[in-house]
């Protein structure tokens, strides 16, 4: 396919896609928990809801970092797509991560302070995974360019099990389930209150959902990759890891956060790191 | 240029008057620019351009010259009682006196000179870089004397003389050819930054000064090993020879100079001496950081690239700076002193260069070069900063910057920029990151582990030093914010520098790296033109984002933040559960249970030093 055709594909239909795996994935907890839970399209709704809300902030400029969160969430689902190089896509990542994180600074409330200490502590401990994957991915397919990694002919995840393994792990900091919901908690009730989102409502609110929605996307979009030389396949593990997440999440409590700053780079250095170890000496 | 800045040092030394330092100053700051600005003009072969520059009288100077340096430094080691810092003298100035001694007359280099583009672009750092750090000093020094340290001794026209020689010195080593002009100027950056870092003579700049010397003095005694040997072997003492030359000749001296490199850029086992160097006034901590010294240990270790690459010394080299960029990224994280930061940082990221000369591949250097680059112009725009709010807030705690956004906006918002550029994409110093990443995963894929983890502590720490900027949780004070000419321009230039860097970035690449490059090894690396247009693309998002402060405070109902309990004055008190006023604070994690700085540099010193004899003798062994 043509890349600019599926750019265009990705920005428009990636909210959608996005909205309803959060609409099932409610539906699926309150279901796990013996709910009836909420329509599918209820994220949507509280979107809809939120954007037509008043604009309350504690600091003037701290919707700013939000709206440039959001915009490069997308810039970085937009590179992916579009086949760019893989590095270039995780530094995108990790730049639209830390302008969520100072916007959460820039509250100043000291719940939102504690969300932003406790979000870079989770980018330190899933920074290293999602590096060692993308250098696993070149050494099986000696590319670092996102459509070339697609094309290759043989399963990725043949070659990579442990990265892949330890890409699921990162995956559910990245997605902010339990175990690691450490920085902002899904409810609002807890010691935590809302975290980094405290301090914000209304359509900035509906920003930081959005971006969620197209970040998750984006990230089951590299699940794909790992089974992209048979479509079908990599559709469906996509989805499986998507519903192993929320498995996980109704499963678990949450870690502290020694634990999962600890967890992740033993995961790192031994599945992932132990994988490329493999690989570089079997070349 | 190398004499200017020496015969301005020396005219400093007898100013007296603080407005007449000040024209001179500013004179030979302009002079210095332009030269290296003219040489960017000038139309030098992308090769090797050599000056014969040979007459008796000189070398007569330069032997009166180390002689005199020797028997100070041997002075200073006897009134300190320091044996090491004599026995290290004794030994280096003995084996250069028996080698002038016996050698004498036939030590002629056919070229004592030369200018290449990686000359060029050092010496474009050296004088813009440091440029700016002499003009700021002006304003900070008179500052610090008059009100801030009264306690300390006035020895202006010293300290201004000796930035200057340091200056000089800097630019000699960038373009000597002959390795005895290139060891006269490098054991000149020693005494220097000896001198500089014991400056206000206090008890720890004192000790801290020795261990200086002490450290690079090891270093040099490798250097005078290495130039005697490689004569032994080729009869040449030219630089250019001892590059091109069969790798089995001169693998030896080729370790001992990557020693002496490693000792002047303060990898781990010797990063000690720059941790220590912050107690030196702040210009001073700038210019060791970013312009000069450091780079110059860096700069012989990426020549030495060539010879090298694929052996098992440059893998050992490659180890000593991965295991120091790890360290040194942790270690920063533990601490909330701002030039330790800073100086940890800087350790980290010359770790980085050190890598890639080890690696020694033509990405690896064309990596090496670029962080060079960009790392001098962000460290020394920090530095400032943090000596600016230093002198304004009389703390370098980073904790107490917080809410340094309301207060000091302006050096704030530079002190963002400098960061941003220290590590965040699409800034240089990522760019850079990028690049040694691909050349180490294509070199030694197992070396990779370093660098993912290093550069995750990287990201942290500088995210939280950038988010206590921007955090409000003190009313707003009132501190003068003024700062003077020469810290305006310095502090101004540099900010727009770090973004002229990114944005001209493709035209330094292909105008002055790759052409060097492509001369030495025969092939260049460079960035692909579609992820130039992505980085370009990104750098315009960045600079979009002030744009969104048009809308500032429109449309938005500003109310108190949530503090669990009632708010009392604009959220920053509220009362607590005893009825009484809280002040709201909020402290940055340290995660000094998690890494712990004694520990990190104890074990890391020692598994470096390991490597570093590792490679010695692997070095000896490929002689005998």
């Amino acid at each position: 396919m043509n890349p600019w055709l599926r750019l265009i594909l990705y920005l428009v239909a990636a909210p959608v896609v996005g909205g309803l795996l959060a609409g099932w994935d409610r539906r699926i907890s309150a279901r796990m928990q013996s709910r009836q839970g909420p329509p599918i399209f209820q994220p949507f709704y509280d979107v809809l809801k939120l954007w037509k809300k008043e604009n309350i902030v504690v600091r003037r400029s701290q919707n700013f970092y939000i709206l440039f969160f959001l915009l490069l969430v997308v810039f970085t689902g937009a590179l992916f797509f579009a086949g760019s190089d893989l590095l270039l896509v995780i530094f995108a990542l990790t730049l639209a991560a830390i302008f969520f994180v100072l916007g959460a600074y820039k509250a100043s409330s000291p719940y939102s302070f504690i969300g932003a200490e406790r979000e870079l502590i989770q980018m330190m401990a899933y920074e290293p995974m999602i590096l060692l994957t993308a250098i696993g991915m070149y050494m099986v397919t000696k590319s670092f360019a996102v459509h070339e990694i697609a094309s290759h002919p043989t399963l990725l995840v043949l070659a990579l099990p442990g990265v892949f393994l330890g890409f699921l792990y990162t995956l559910e900091i990245k997605f902010r389930k339990s175990p690691f919901d450490l920085s902002c908690s899904h409810h609002a009730h807890q010691e935590l209150v809302r975290g980094m989102t405290t301090e914000f409502s209304g359509r900035t609110l509906a920003m930081i959902e959005i971006a969620h929605w197209y970040e998750n996307v984006f990230l089951l979009g590299w699940v794909y990759l790992f089974f992209a030389s048979s479509p079908a396949l990599g559709v469906a593990a996509s989805l499986l890891v998507f519903g192993f997440v929320i498995l996980v999440d109704n499963v678990f409590a949450r870690l502290k956060w020694q634990a999962a700053l600890k967890s992740a780079w033993v995961v790192a250095a031994v599945l992932g790191f132990g994988n490329i170890l493999v690989l570089s000496l079997l070349r | 240029m190398i004499l200017g800045p020496f015969a301005a040092g020396v005219g400093l030394l007898c100013l007296r008057l603080d407005h007449l330092r000040r024209i001179l100053v500013g004179a030979v700051t302009v002079a210095v620019c332009g030269c290296a600005l003219a040489l960017v003009r000038l139309p030098a072969p992308t090769g090797l351009a050599g000056f014969p520059l040979n007459h008796h009288w000189l070398d007569l100077l330069m032997a009166l010259i180390e002689i005199g340096m020797g028997l100070y430094v041997v002075y200073v080691g006897v009134r300190a009682r320091r044996p090491l810092i004599v026995a290290l003298m004794v030994a280096q100035a003995g084996l250069m006196v028996w080698f002038e001694w016996t050698y004498g007359s036939k030590l002629q280099a056919a070229h004592n000179l030369f200018l290449d583009k990686f000359s060029v672009i050092m010496a474009l750092i050296n004088g813009v870089v440091g440029g700016g750090i002499c003009l700021y000093a002006l304003g900070y020094m008179r500052e610090y004397h008059e009100v801030a340290h009264r306690e300390v001794a006035d020895r202006r026209p010293f300290f201004f003389a000796l930035l200057f020689v340091f200056m000089g010195a800097m630019f000699g080593i960038i373009f000597a050819n002959n390795l005895l002009w290139l060891f006269l100027f490098w054991e000149i950056t020693t005494l220097c930054s000896f001198l500089l870092i014991g400056y206000t003579q206090t008890e720890e700049a004192r000790q801290n000064s020795l261990k200086a010397l002490v450290m690079n003095l090891a270093g040099g005694l490798a250097f005078a090993l290495a130039i005697v040997w490689f004569y032994q072997k080729t009869g040449s003492i030219e630089l250019q020879t001892l590059i091109t030359s069969k790798k089995s000749l001169v693998l030896l001296p080729a370790a001992l100079l990557c020693f002496a490199g490693i000792t002047k850029s303060a990898q781990l086992p010797f990063s000690g001496w720059l941790l220590g160097a912050m107690v030196a006034p702040t210009p001073v901590s700038a210019l060791l950081h970013s312009s000069t010294m450091v780079k110059a240990g860096v700069y012989l270790v990426l020549r030495l690239a060539p010879v090298v690459t694929g052996t098992t010394v440059g893998l050992m080299v490659a180890l000593v700076g991965a295991v120091t960029f790890l360290v040194g990224s942790m270690a920063a994280i533990t601490t909330s002193d701002a030039k330790k930061v800073l100086a940890w940082s800087t350790v980290a990221n010359l770790g980085l260069i050190v890598l890639c000369g080890g690696i020694g591949t033509y990405s690896a250097v064309w990596a090496g070069v670029l962080l060079i680059i960009f790392h001098a112009v962000a460290k020394c725009l920090l530095f400032l900063c943090v000596g600016v709010v230093e002198q304004k807030l009389h703390s370098r705690d980073i904790e107490a910057m917080s809410g340094l956004i309301l207060n000091m906006p302006r050096v704030a918002v530079m002190m963002l920029i400098g960061m941003a550029g220290m590590f965040l994409a699409p800034f240089g110093m990522l760019i850079s990151k990028w690049a040694v990443l691909k050349a180490v995963v294509d070199a030694y894929p197992a070396l990779s582990i370093f660098i993912v983890f290093g550069s995750s502590a990287t990201l942290f720490f500088w995210v939280k030093w950038m988010g206590k900027l921007l955090e409000v949780v003190r009313p707003r004070e009132h501190i003068d914010n003024r700062l003077g000419l020469g810290e305006s321009v310095a502090l101004y230039g540099l900010s727009t520098a770090t973004f002229l860097a990114c944005l001209f970035f493709p035209v330094i690449s292909s105008s002055f790296i790759e052409p060097y490059i492509l001369g030495v090894f025969g092939q260049s690396a460079s960035m692909s033109h579609g992820n130039i247009i992505i980085m370009t693309i990104m750098m315009v998002m960045i600079l979009l984002f002030p744009l969104s402060f048009i809308n500032y405070g429109r449309g938005v109902r500003v109310t108190d933040a949530y503090l669990g309990g009632a708010n009392v004055q604009s959220s920053v008190r509220f009362l607590g559960s005893q009825n009484e006023v809280q002040n709201v604070t909020m402290n940055n994690y340290y995660l000094r249970d998690f890494f712990n700085e004694a520990w990190l540099s104890r074990w890391g010193a020692l598994s470096c030093a390991a490597l570093l004899g590792i490679m010695l003798v692997l070095a000896f062994w490929t002689v005998l």
